[in-house]
């Protein structure tokens, strides 16, 4: 038994170790493509994520 | 069998815990460098707007911008127009490097370039100019 809860807890080190590493290698594609819309909206003066104000309707043919 | 079923709870609070953590992440862009980049970005968009409207300028699929016709600016005014674009370029460069650098991973320098040119394509306005996968232009 006591053998059978040291490979519990082994299981579980290993689950926790995996986490880090997967956190730590892979690029957080999600995490980016927010980042890169927070600066965007900025630089680009858009307010909140809103789409951008369509264009002049004059323009149309 | 109430240990197995304790063994059962700490795994699955174990694995909600690694999985919040995921969730959580996000990535720092509020350090003094990036804060004067977007700054200086932000400025130059008062002069590139324009631009992006006529044609003159559009965005490239690798997260720059380009002079893709100089016939749609007045001859008097190209010299100034590239030199925007390289300094727009310059900016943009430095951008992705740094977030990659502030998050402590300068590796992750491509994929933001990629996540970038992706973002500034999906919200350019409508008539801007932009780079398609295949490298033409393509007008939004």
């Amino acid at each position: 038994m006591s053998r059978l809860r040291v490979a519990g807890y082994g299981v579980l080190c290993a689950m926790a170790l995996s986490g880090c590493v997967t956190i730590n290698i892979y690029f957080p594609a999600a995490a980016a493509e927010q980042a890169a819309d927070v600066i965007i909206d900025e630089v680009w003066q858009l307010k909140n994520g809103a789409r951008p104000a369509p264009a002049p309707a004059k323009d149309q043919p | 069998m109430s240990a197995l079923l304790r063994r059962v709870v700490m795994m699955a609070a174990l694995l909600l815990s690694v999985a919040s953590v995921h969730a959580q992440m996000n990535l720092e862009v509020n350090t003094p460098a990036l804060t004067a980049l977007r700054a200086s970005m932000q400025q130059r968009h008062n002069q590139l707007g324009p631009l992006y409207a006529s044609g003159a300028v559009g965005l490239t699929r690798d997260g720059k911008v380009a002079l893709r016709d100089a016939n749609a600016v007045p001859l008097a005014q190209r010299q100034q127009a590239a030199a925007l674009v390289a300094a727009e370029n310059q900016d943009r460069a430095a951008l992705y490097r740094e977030i990659a650098r502030a998050n402590n991973h300068p590796e992750w320098e491509n994929d933001i370039r990629s996540t970038f040119a992706q973002r500034w394509i999906e919200k350019a306005q409508a008539g801007w100019y932009y780079q398609n996968s295949a490298g033409s232009w393509v007008r939004k």
